[in-house]
């Protein structure tokens, strides 16, 4: 192991260094974008696939055309490569011009870093033209920080096929239910539920929609502030989600699957190899785009909402989920906000609902939506009682990361449901 | 002669003139040439080690300047850290395997490509290739082949009648260090076999053919002719060898990021964890530290207590040269 280890970990020493530099060049790029009459827009989302890392592209183009002088440079990174990317720069106090962010915790606290602009001004001449609540997860303390692009919630997609050759002729609206349909698709020798463990937030979101439906939203946000999250009710979250665990649902090696690789959590699905997965509302893509043949399960992919369990205080209407916004960065020439509004005329983010098969959360878009899942989505967000962001989002960075490794810890059956809440609660108090 | 004594005396030289400039002069070369070095020396090696010696006492999520000073409680912190005491044990394991797995192997391969072999030019390459190749692309690569449902590695554990061995290659938090280990080794062997092979081309002929003649069977040769005089290649392969094992990234980020629940996280993961994942620069910065002592204490230790008779040979043979 030898040379090349010895180069990498100097180049991770090293990221301080060019932390340093990026400092200094930050300056230097922050006075010519305000001040010379080309203005650079650095963009930086994670569309990184095409057909819709074209259209973005697209969109700049018409937006430089119309507006002379601003030259966009856009780059599009993968999720992971871009959570880890952009938190360097802007650590290093140079962040990107436009950028994408879920909002929650980790957009507070480089809120309250003067890392982005408060929008809430200039949003305001095109706030009403988006559904409501749309910019909650972006909004800290009253001001805005970001512009919301897409919206969603995660929910189960099941295969309908898998699901009726096990008997399960409805989709279960109750945790014993839920279990009792688990066991029916073992009993077909089918994988009930694929699960990508290696990446561990798609495991949170077991625990947090059993800590949803049965302590209820309040609790969760309450548990944030109050720093402590040792709560029968969140034990009980765990307990219930043991049950499951206990079931062996998952398939075969999933501690050390991905999601969107070529043997992952949405490849199983999208094969007709396990009946179901719990995501968002970008996993019928993700599943075609990673399935066999790029075909995915077309019309026998159903979806039905998280179960309610018995006797919690949270309702079966209350989603978890979010979407995706862009923020601003600190010295982002004005037109960066005009851009953001440009992407929100109807027409493009029609585009932008065909293209990427997202829900828009421009109103006048929503008849772009065709898939009929999608609209089943979109009619259970409109009639939701209550939201809740991504737990992994929504709390301080240090906070998430210890919901997601502990969580996991429970699914690998090597923690129990009290370790968990103690666990996190140590974080949150860590800070 | 007789026309330079005729000559009048030259004058004496200036005492300031003279000495001065030549004095200076291979000092102003020296510092010219020495400075690019030492500039980027100082920018891209001191500069950060500081950089993080000083992070390392504030608790600081990395936004803006560091300001709240906790002297010592991240190291405080490191030392109860059932993490970071972890990332120690799974560095010990690798290391011992390393050395009593991997590099016998290598010296034994080496010394097998030392025969008189058919194809032994072919082999040698062959053997070298994994090294070639980058740990994020090895890492790639391994994901792929332990891939539980549709791996390589699943496929023949089933051809060989090993069926249930399967899918537990990566995912199974007691077994995904020995696979990690199996992926290090597949990637480093050549590296040491070439070592190895080019310090046993070293070793005169006419020694192994003298212990042939006086009766020396070949465990004998190897293990009183060649293996020491293979102790300076042994020396430095092993150097090698555990200061990778301690900087170990690349492939556990990529091959599986540390998991299953942390179980194959080494020092450098669980870094980049804290400072990229949890916001916490401070006692990433403190961990950093720690990895740089221990590399740094190993590294003086042992110069100074294995290296030193090589080091020594390597001054001496210059001396004799001049």
């Amino acid at each position: 192991m030898r040379d090349s280890v010895r180069f990498s970990r100097r180049s991770v020493l090293g990221l301080a260094a060019a932390a340093s530099a990026g400092a200094v060049l930050a300056g230097c790029s922050g006075d010519e974008g305000g001040s010379g009459s080309s203005k650079k827009i650095r963009w930086w989302h994670i569309a990184n696939t095409d057909p819709m890392m074209s259209e973005w592209a697209k969109m700049a183009r018409q937006f430089e055309a119309t507006h002379p002088g601003v030259k966009f440079e856009i780059t599009p990174l993968e999720n992971e490569a871009f959570k880890t990317k952009l938190t360097t720069v802007v650590q290093a106090g140079d962040p990107p011009d436009i950028f994408h962010t879920w909002g929650g915790g980790v957009l507070a606290q480089q809120a309250d870093a003067g890392m982005v602009k408060d929008i809430s001004a200039e949003i305001g001449t095109w706030r009403d033209t988006l559904i409501p609540n749309a910019l909650d997860a972006y909004t800290i303390e009253g001001k805005t920080y970001a512009s919301a692009v897409d919206t969603g919630m995660v929910g189960f997609w099941y295969n309908k096929e898998l699901f009726e050759r096990a008997g399960v002729s409805e989709p279960p609206a109750s945790w014993a239910d839920y279990l009792e349909a688990v066991r029916k698709l073992k009993a077909t020798s089918v994988t009930p539920i694929a699960l990508a463990g290696k990446e561990k937030w798609p495991g949170h979101y077991y625990w947090a929609y059993l800590a949803m439906r049965i302590g209820g939203l309040e609790a969760l946000r309450q548990a944030a502030v109050d720093k402590d999250f040792n709560k029968p009710d969140f034990v009980a979250a765990g307990a219930r989600l043991a049950e499951l665990v206990a079931l062996q649902p998952f398939q075969t090696g999933y501690l050390a699957a991905g999601y969107a690789t070529a043997d992952g959590q949405a490849a199983t699905v999208g094969n007709g190899k396990a009946a179901m997965e719990l995501m968002g509302q970008w996993a019928p893509m993700v599943q075609r785009d990673n399935s066999a043949g790029k075909k995915g399960l077309g019309d026998r992919l159903g979806f039905f909402a998280f179960p309610a369990v018995d006797g919690g205080k949270g309702k079966i209407t209350d989603v978890f989920g979010g979407g995706g916004g862009y923020a601003v960065g600190k010295d982002a020439p004005p037109e960066a906000v005009e851009f953001l509004k440009f992407i929100a005329q109807p027409e493009n983010a029609r585009i932008e609902a065909k293209t990427a098969g997202v829900l828009p959360v421009v109103k006048a878009a929503g008849d772009a939506v065709t898939d009929p899942n999608l609209k089943l989505v979109g009619d259970t967000l409109s009639r939701s009682t209550g939201f809740q962001l991504y737990l992994d989002q929504a709390y301080a960075p240090a906070v998430g990361q210890q919901v997601n490794d502990s969580v996991a810890e429970l699914l690998a059956g090597k923690s129990s449901p009290e370790q968990v809440v103690k666990a996190v609660s140590t974080a949150a108090k860590q800070g | 002669m007789l026309t330079d004594e005729r000559r009048p005396a030259p004058a004496p030289p200036q005492p300031p003139a003279g000495p001065v400039p030549r004095r200076r002069r291979p000092w102003a070369t020296v510092a010219l040439f020495l400075s690019p070095a030492l500039v980027l020396f100082a920018v891209l090696v001191l500069a950060p080690i500081a950089i993080a010696a000083y992070g390392s006492f504030f608790d600081w999520n990395g936004f803006g300047a560091p300001s709240n000073f906790v002297g010592l409680e991240n190291f405080r912190r490191l030392l109860t850290d059932e993490v970071f005491a972890g990332d120690l044990r799974r560095a010990l394991l690798l290391v011992v395997l390393s050395l009593g797995i991997q590099l016998p192997f290598s010296l034994a391969l080496a010394m097998l490509l030392n025969q008189p072999l058919r194809g032994r030019r072919a082999y040698r390459m062959l053997f070298f290739t994994p090294y070639v190749l980058s740990e994020v692309v090895t890492a790639v690569l391994f994901t792929m082949i332990f891939s539980p449902n549709q791996g390589l590695a699943n496929h023949i554990t089933k051809l060989i009648g090993l069926g249930d061995l399967g899918a537990t290659w990566l995912a199974d938090p007691d077994t995904v260090m020995y696979s990690l280990f199996l992926v290090i080794s597949w990637k480093y062997f050549g590296f040491h076999t070439i070592l190895y092979l080019a310090g046993r081309q070293g070793i005169p002929q006419e020694l192994h053919d003298a212990a042939a003649i006086d009766g020396a069977g070949p465990w004998q040769a190897f293990r009183r002719i060649t293996l020491p005089l293979l102790g300076p290649t042994i020396r430095i392969s092993v150097f090698l060898s555990i200061l990778g094992t301690i900087q170990l990234f690349d492939m556990v980020w990529v091959l599986t990021g540390g998991g299953p629940i942390r179980s194959s996280e080494t020092l450098a993961v669980t870094m980049f964890q804290e400072g990229f994942k949890r916001y916490h620069v401070g006692y990433a910065s403190a961990i950093s530290m720690a990895i740089f002592l221990i590399s740094l204490t190993f590294g003086l230790l042992y110069q100074r207590f294995v290296l030193r008779r090589d080091l020594e040979g390597a001054i001496t043979t210059i001396g004799d040269q001049r």
